[in-house]
């Protein structure tokens, strides 16, 4: 019997404004996100609207846009101003496309509205060649480019490090990180470290789920399900309402096609399940 | 016109078993309610907030939680609430020392945050007498009653989770009216982030962070906040009132206790140096670090 997780509140919004679509072909990606994948496709700023209107009616407290990478819409910005008219925003870049201008308007719609704007920036190694090992060569000079145009639009990133890149856990580890994002002159370093999902294309890079990797409660206690974002969570994509950010290319985890229609528990059948479970992971920064 | 009364009976029965009195009604259309939010053992704070909340001839005064945490002498702060008797909710700090547990459940998740919360709560654990952690598991969680027609929730967090963070810039319009409904509210007062703001959302319904006055507001400046609340029928009027107090002396004291150099430089300068990685992009733009 698998553990089933009442939405307790719908407090976060996920919204995949890329699509499964990708400037780089990251090799732990756990949706395969790529220049070629068009699993599910980008979201119109009309479309976002009409999230928006579905978020308020349900307390929606905050949004979160991801992809694939959001800055290949070209909507992103509108998409951002839009939200920012009603709650906080967090966008989930591969920072490549972060060019002088697109940052000075960042900056600007951040100061124009009463809610946080927060840029969330992946790193997934110490230096060029662990890092280009998996995003792909050249990509982290692309980065650090970016890194340096937001840090003078006066924007202070959180920076997110997966599990892939050795030794993050650690205190050292962590150490030198925030040694690498105060080079660039942020001076208040923001770190989130993820752990890695092996679905997607980590299940080549490294393996995949065993069979016993499950979450094995057959039930969970509301503050044992409040730990889990999928308590509080939907995530929007071209083909409807999922549970999480994670499950998407699960057919099962669609919950419906608006978000009204997915208010309802879900179960926890899932490998990823057993991986937020047991880390303790959340998507939110 | 019935002004105040109590709506909870667990807390009408806590306040009761307490022999505390029911609010005090002045022979004034508007009545005047003061709060308290987290005293972090800033017991120099309290003595000037009290003072202050005094001259002021306020109606009623209730503490939001987390007496203790970065300051000094942690079981100074319980005996002079219980001295004056003054009513309040549990924190998760004070969830924590009464029920021996091993940390604050602050609800940080950095491990930068988690460190100095962590030297806190040992710190305060170590030094809050048995009697007084017995009195903090006997504060409600929350504490509702009317002021005015408006029905208020005082709660330490939000009135779903008592750690739970209640940010300006993150607790949108929406969500803060589905709160209200969920909770059946008109006004909701709470602490926990260190900072004050209110919205005011529409048909007189307001949502209040009282901010604290356990450490400074991260603004560079040494003063700390409490908040006053005027209710008259459906009108509600917040005030966030600063408060000097000697801060020098308080910063002496937490030398001597060696507690970290970090939480005395916040005291001194104004500006947060720890527990600070869980604050949201904009708040934490307007701080020095």
């Amino acid at each position: 019997m698998t553990a089933s997780i009442p939405l307790l509140a719908l407090d976060t919004l996920w919204i995949q404004v890329a699509g499964t679509l990708c400037n780089i072909a990251c090799t732990h990606c756990f949706i395969s996100c790529s220049p070629t994948n068009d699993s599910h496709e980008m979201i119109s700023l009309a479309e976002v609207e009409r999230r928006l209107d579905e978020a308020r009616e349900l307390g929606v407290r905050e949004y979160y846009f991801t992809g694939g990478e959001p800055f290949m819409n070209r909507d992103m910005l509108s998409i951002l101003e839009a939200t920012l008219r009603q709650g906080p925003a967090t966008v989930l870049t591969n920072g490549m496309l972060l060019r002088s201008e697109t940052c000075r308007r960042l900056r600007e719609l951040s100061d124009a509205s009463d809610y946080s704007l927060d840029i969330r920036v992946s790193l997934d190694g110490f230096d060029a060649e662990s890092h280009d090992a998996i995003r792909g060569r050249g990509v982290w000079d692309k980065v650090m480019t970016g890194l340096r145009n937001l840090a003078d639009a006066g924007i202070n990133p959180v920076i997110t490090v997966t599990t892939a890149a050795e030794g993050v856990e650690t205190n050292e580890g962590r150490a030198r990180f925030l040694d690498i994002i105060r080079n660039f002159g942020f001076t208040k370093p923001r770190l989130k470290v993820l752990s890695l999902f092996r679905i997607g294309a980590e299940e080549t890079r490294t393996r995949a789920y065993e069979e016993w990797e499950r979450i094995a409660n057959e039930s969970l206690t509301d503050d044992e399900a409040s730990t889990l974002q999928c308590s509080s969570c939907r995530m929007v994509t071209s083909k409807g309402v999922y549970v999480c950010p994670i499950l998407i290319e699960e057919p099962e985890a669609k919950m419906g096609e608006t978000l009204a229609d997915t208010l309802r528990p879900f179960p926890l059948k899932y490998g990823a399940c057993h991986t937020c479970w047991v880390d303790g992971v959340t998507c939110r920064t | 016109m019935r002004v105040a009364e109590l709506q909870s009976s667990r807390v009408a029965e806590e306040q009761s078993r307490r022999n505390e009195p029911p609010l005090q009604l002045r022979n004034s259309a508007t009545l005047q309610l003061a709060f308290i939010g987290g005293i972090y053992s800033n017991y120099h704070a309290l003595v000037a907030t009290l003072d202050d909340i005094a001259r002021r001839g306020v109606d009623a005064t209730y503490f939001l939680g987390d007496l203790g945490a970065f300051g000094p002498h942690p079981d100074r702060v319980p005996a002079l609430l219980r001295e004056r008797g003054i009513a309040g909710i549990q924190g998760n700090y004070e969830e924590s020392l009464s029920s021996d547990a091993s940390d604050c459940h602050c609800g940080y998740t950095d491990p930068r945050d988690n460190h100095y919360a962590q030297i806190s709560y040992d710190y305060t654990f170590a030094n809050t007498s048995d009697d007084h952690k017995r009195w903090m598991g006997t504060l409600p969680r929350e504490i509702r009653f009317i002021a005015g027609d408006r029905k208020f929730l005082l709660v330490h967090g939000s009135p779903r989770k008592i750690n739970e963070f209640l940010w300006r810039s993150t607790s949108p319009e929406p969500f803060l009216d589905k709160l209200l409904r969920d909770h059946d509210a008109d006004v909701i007062v709470c602490t926990h982030t260190g900072l004050h703001w209110h919205r005011a959302l529409d048909r007189n319904r307001h949502v209040i962070n009282a901010g604290v006055i356990g450490r400074p507001a991260n603004d560079g400046h040494t003063n700390v906040w409490y908040t006053l609340v005027r209710v008259s029928n459906d009108h509600v009027e917040v005030e966030f009132v600063p408060v000097a107090y000697d801060h020098h002396a308080l910063a002496d004291e937490m030398r001597r206790e060696r507690l970290p150099d970090e939480f005395v430089e916040t005291i001194l300068t104004g500006w947060w140096t720890t527990c600070l990685e869980i604050l949201p992009a904009k708040e934490r733009a307007a701080g020095k670090w």
